[in-house]
C-alpha cells in the first residue's frame, strides 16, 4: 500500500489524491491498532503494548511533508510511525507476535523495530532516551551533508528528562538538523501534564536555547501537516533545531493493562466525538466533494484487507528458532 | 458471517477475569471502538471494545459472571443483513483453549541451545617493523590520527577534546590536523553526548566518544548499555552501533572516592560490547585501532598513570592488536598471574620479587576482558596449576570473580591450589595517601599471594 510519505517540496494545498493518501494511511495506522488490541486480548501479543489510536494525524501529518533523506526515530508508542514511514505492515505485526517474520525476527517486541531502507531508527523503549538519538541522526545528517532532517518524537512525559534538555542545547548550539515532535496526549502514563509539568506550555521548553517552538492541534493532519513544512523547512535551511508540541489524545490506556481511571470516560468520548482525526479529514473530504461515501468505503475495504493479511502472516510466521537465541548479540567482523 | 467475541487477556499476566457487565444488548449496533462490556481482571476494570462493524446476535456469558477464561466465547457479532438464527454457533466450551502465546511457550523446548562456539582469533603476529619510543598518550593519539586519515567517517568528541587538546593530552594535535568537523568539543553533558553519538553510529558513522575519565561515564550508562550495546540484538541483527567509548578508568592518585574507580566489571558484564583495558604502548595503538574498525559498541578503558609511561611502539599503520586475544608479557612454570591495564606492571613487579625465591611467575596480560581470552589462560594452567587474578577493581562480582569461574569451569582437574584474588579494598577510595595506598594493591601483596598458591611461606 503507497504511503504518504516522502513528498518533498510543498504544494500550495493538497490535492485530491495526497489528502485520499492521508485519509488511507490514518485509517490503516487505526484498523492496525484495533486489530494489534484484539490479538493482545487472544495472547497472541504479550508484554508491553501501547496503541496510537487517536494520534495518527501526528505522524501521517509530519511524514506528509518529509523528504526522502529524513530520518525518524521515536519511542515505544511506535507502530504507527512504522506504518507511516512505509514499513510493511505484516512484518511489524508479526514482531508483535513474537516471530520470525517479524522485522526484529521476533527478538525486540512492539518498542523496538527498525528499518534501514526506511529510515526508521526505532523503537526506543527508555523514556527520553530517543532524543540524544535522534539528535545524532540529525548530526550525522549534517556531517554528511545530505540535506535530510531528524524527526525526533517524545511524548510529554519524556520533556521533563534531563536528556532532552541536553540534546536541545547541543542541537542549537550546532545547529543541527532536527525537528523535536513533542506528542502531548496529556497523560504521562497516569499522570496529567499539569500534574508533571511545572509550565505546560511545552513549546516553550526550547526557548532558553533559541530553538523556536509552536503549538499544534495534533487532531488535524492539515494542521500538523502545515506546522510540518514549516518546521523541516526552518531545520533543513541551516537554521538549527525546532519544535513542534502536538496536542493529541490516545484513546486507549498508556498500555494494554492501563484501566485509564486518571481521566474521565466524558473527556475520552468528547475527543472521539469531536476530534477524531480520521472523521474530521472524512467529513472534509465528503463536505468538498473530493470522494463520495462509497469511495471512502472501497479504501476502508482495502486496508482491512491489508490488516487482516498482516494478522494472518503474524500469527502463521513460525517462532525463531531456538538457536536465533545467540545471534546477533554482536556483529561479527 | 458470524464472528465469535473472544474473553481478551488485558494485561500479560491475566489467564481468567470477570464479565462485570454488558453495554450493548443483544440485537445493537455496534461499531469498531465501541465499548462492549466490562471485564474485571486481578488489577483493575477494563473496559473492552468492539474491533469490527456489525450488531450484537447473541450474548454467550452473562454480565456478572466470575472465572471466565481468556478466549472463551462471550458474545457473537453479526454483520449486516444476517439475523440470530446464524449466530446458533455450538455452545462454549467450558475451557476454552490456552492462547497461542501459552501453548508455544509450552511447546517450546526447555534446554538452552548451546551457544555456538566462539571462533578462533589468532594473536598477532610478532611485530619486526620500525618502532618509535613514544608514550602510551602518544599512541592513543597516533591510533586514533592514523584510522581518522583512513576513514572519513570517523571522528572524536567529547570535553576538552578539541582546543585544550585534551583534558589528559591525548588527543593533541587532532584538531589542527582534522578540524572541527571532526575533532567536536562538548558541553559537559555525558549523556547527551553519548546518545548523540549512538545516533551517529546507527546511521554509519564511526564516533570515538572520550569521556574525561570514566567515572562520568555514569552519567552516560543507559545510552551505552541499553542503547549501544542492545539494540543489534533487539533489531534481528539489522541496526548496528560502531562506537567507542573511550577514558581513563581506575586510580589516578590522591583524587578520592568518585573519580577513582575501575569500571571494567561493570562494562564487561553486558553483552553486545567489547571492553578492552590495554597496558602498553603497542596494546594502546594496536587496540584502540582494532576498537574503531569494530563493527561493534568497544568500551576501552586507558589509565591516567600509564598515560606518560614510554614504550616501544610499532609505527606501521596496519599494526593491529586483535580483540579476544591475551599476550603472555613474562613466560614462567610455578604460577599464573593475570591483569590488565596498569595492574600488568604491578604483576611484573611481583614477578621479579618471586624470581629471587626461585618462583617463576608467568604474567598474563589480558588486554581484552569481554570476550576473555579463555584458552591463554587455561593453556597457562595446565602448566603452572595456580592462578592468582591482579585488578583494581572491589572484589564482589568482579573480574577476579570472573577469572575464578572460568578456572572451576574449564580448569578444575588442573588446579593444586585455589584460585586467589588480589582486588582494590571494598571500600570507597579515601583520599589520604597512606590509606589510598592500602586500598589498591601493590607488588608486595600480589606476591604474597602467589607464594600461597605455592604453599610457600
Amino acid at each position: 500500500m503507497a504511503t504518504t510519505r516522502r513528498r518533498g517540496k510543498r504544494p500550495a494545498e493538497p490535492d485530491a489524491a495526497e489528502l485520499l493518501g492521508y485519509y488511507r494511511e490514518m485509517l490503516l495506522i487505526r484498523r492496525f491498532e484495533e486489530k494489534a488490541g484484539q490479538l493482545y486480548g487472544m495472547g497472541l501479543i504479550a508484554g508491553f503494548c501501547h496503541l496510537y489510536i487517536g494520534q495518527e494525524a501526528v505522524v501521517s501529518g509530519m511524514m506528509a511533508a518529509a523528504d526522502p533523506t529524513d530520518s525518524v526515530v521515536t519511542s515505544y508508542r511506535d507502530h504507527g510511525h512504522m506504518l507511516a514511514c512505509g514499513m510493511d505492515p505484516k512484518g511489524v505485526m508479526a514482531e508483535l507476535t513474537g516471530r520470525s517474520g517479524g522485522y526484529s525476527r521476533g527478538k525486540g517486541g512492539s518498542m523496538h523495530m527498525f528499518s534501514h531502507e526506511k529510515h526508521f531508527y526505532g523503537g526506543h523503549g527508555i523514556v527520553g532516551a530517543q532524543v540524544p538519538i535522534g539528535t545524532g541522526l540529525g548530526f550525522s545528517h549534517q556531517y554528511r551533508g545530505d540535506g535530510g532532517v531528524c524527526h525526533c518524537y517524545l511524548g510529554d512525559g519524556a520533556i521533563n528528562q534531563g536528556q532532552v534538555y541536553e540534546s536541545f542545547n547541543m542541537a542549537s548550539l550546532w545547529s543541527l538538523p532536527v525537528v523535536y515532535v513533542i506528542e502531548n496526549n496529556k497523560y504521562a502514563m497516569g499522570t496529567s501534564v499539569e500534574r508533571a509539568a511545572a509550565g505546560t506550555e511545552l513549546y516553550r521548553r526550547g526557548a532558553a536555547y533559541n530553538i523556536p517552538g509552536e503549538a499544534v492541534d495534533g487532531m488535524d493532519i492539515l494542521a500538523v501537516r502545515d506546522a510540518a513544512f514549516r518546521a523541516l523547512g526552518h531545520a533543513r535551511g541551516g537554521q538549527g533545531p525546532y519544535i513542534l508540541e502536538m496536542k493529541t489524545y490516545r484513546y486507549r490506556g498508556h498500555s494494554m493493562s492501563d484501566p485509564a481511571k486518571y481521566r474521565t470516560k466524558e473527556e475520552v468520548s468528547r475527543m472521539r466525538e469531536q476530534h477524531d482525526p480520521i472523521d474530521t479529514l472524512k467529513a472534509k473530504l465528503l463536505a468538498n466533494g473530493v470522494v463520495d461515501e462509497a469511495a471512502l468505503k472501497e479504501i476502508d475495504r482495502e486496508v482491512k484487507a491489508v490488516v487482516t493479511e498482516a494478522a494472518e502472516f503474524a500469527q502463521t510466521s513460525p517462532e525463531p528458532d531456538a538457536a536465533a537465541l545467540w545471534a546477533d548479540v554482536l556483529v561479527e567482523a | 458471517m458470524a464472528t465469535e467475541i473472544l474473553m481478551p487477556a488485558l494485561s500479560p499476566t491475566m489467564t481468567e477475569g470477570k464479565v462485570a457487565r454488558w453495554l450493548k444488548r443483544e440485537g445493537d449496533a455496534v461499531k469498531a471502538g465501541d465499548v462492549l462490556a466490562e471485564i474485571e481482571t486481578d488489577k483493575a476494570t477494563m473496559e473492552f471494545e468492539a474491533v469490527d462493524e456489525g450488531h450484537l446476535g447473541r450474548i454467550l456469558v452473562a454480565g456478572g459472571t466470575e472465572g471466565v477464561a481468556v478466549n472463551t466465547p462471550i458474545a457473537v457479532l453479526l454483520e449486516e443483513g444476517e439475523d440470530a438464527s446464524a449466530a446458533i454457533l455450538p455452545k462454549a466450551a467450558p475451557a476454552a483453549p490456552p492462547p497461542a502465546a501459552v501453548v508455544s511457550a509450552a511447546a517450546a523446548p526447555s534446554t538452552v541451545p548451546a551457544a555456538p562456539a566462539a571462533a578462533a582469533i589468532r594473536a598477532e603476529p610478532d611485530y619486526t617493523g620500525e618502532t618509535a619510543h613514544m608514550t602510551v598518550r602518544e599512541a592513543l593519539r597516533d591510533a586514533m590520527a592514523e584510522e581518522m586519515r583512513r576513514d572519513a567517517n570517523v571522528f572524536l568528541l567529547g570535553e576538552e577534546v578539541a582546543q585544550y587538546q585534551g583534558a589528559y593530552k591525548v588527543s593533541q594535535g587532532l584538531l589542527e590536523e582534522f578540524g572541527p568537523k571532526r575533532v567536536i568539543d562538548t558541553p559537559i553533558t555525558e549523556m547527551g553526548f553519548a546518545g548523540l553519538a549512538v545516533g551517529a553510529a546507527f546511521s554509519g558513522l564511526r564516533p570515538i566518544v572520550e569521556f574525561m575519565t570514566m567515572n562520568f561515564s555514569m552519567q552516560a550508562m543507559d545510552q551505552i548499555i541499553n542503547s549501544a550495546a542492545k539494540t543489534l540484538y533487539m533489531s534481528g541483527g539489522q541496526q548496528s552501533c560502531p562506537i567507542v567509548f573511550r577514558g581513563p578508568n581506575g586510580a589516578a592518585a590522591r583524587v578520592a572516592a568518585q573519580h577513582s574507580q575501575d569500571y571494567a566489571s561493570w562494562f564487561a558484564h553486558v553483552p553486545g560490547i567489547k571492553v578492552l583495558a590495554p597496558y602498553s604502548g603497542a596494546d594502546s595503538k594496536g587496540l584502540l585501532k582494532a576498537a574503531i574498525r569494530d563493527p561493534n559498541p568497544v568500551v576501552f578503558l586507558e589509565n591516567e598513570l600509564l598515560y606518560g609511561q614510554s614504550f616501544d611502539v610499532p609505527v606501521d599503520p596496519e599494526f593491529i592488536v586483535p580483540i579476544g586475544r591475551a599476550r603472555i608479557e613474562r613466560p614462567g612454570g610455578s604460577v599464573t598471574l593475570v591483569a590488565y591495564s596498569r595492574m600488568v606492571q604491578v604483576a611484573l613487579e611481583a614477578a621479579d620479587m618471586l624470581a629471587a625465591e626461585g618462583i617463576e611467575a608467568e604474567v598474563i596480560n589480558l588486554r581484552t576482558l569481554r570476550p576473555l581470552d579463555i584458552d591463554t589462560i587455561v593453556a597457562s594452567v595446565k602448566k603452572t596449576n595456580r592462578i592468582v587474578s591482579v585488578e583494581e577493581g572491589w572484589p564482589y562480582a568482579g573480574i577476579g570473580s570472573e577469572i575464578a569461574a572460568v578456572m572451576m569451569e574449564h580448569a578444575f582437574d588442573w588446579l593444586d591450589a585455589p584460585v586467589a584474588r588480589v582486588c582494590g579494598v571494598d571500600v570507597p577510595m579515601p583520599y589520604a595517601a597512606n590509606l589510598e595506598r592500602l586500598c589498591l594493591p601493590q607488588a608486595d601483596k600480589v606476591a604474597e599471594a602467589a607464594r600461597q598458591v605455592c604453599y610457600r611461606k
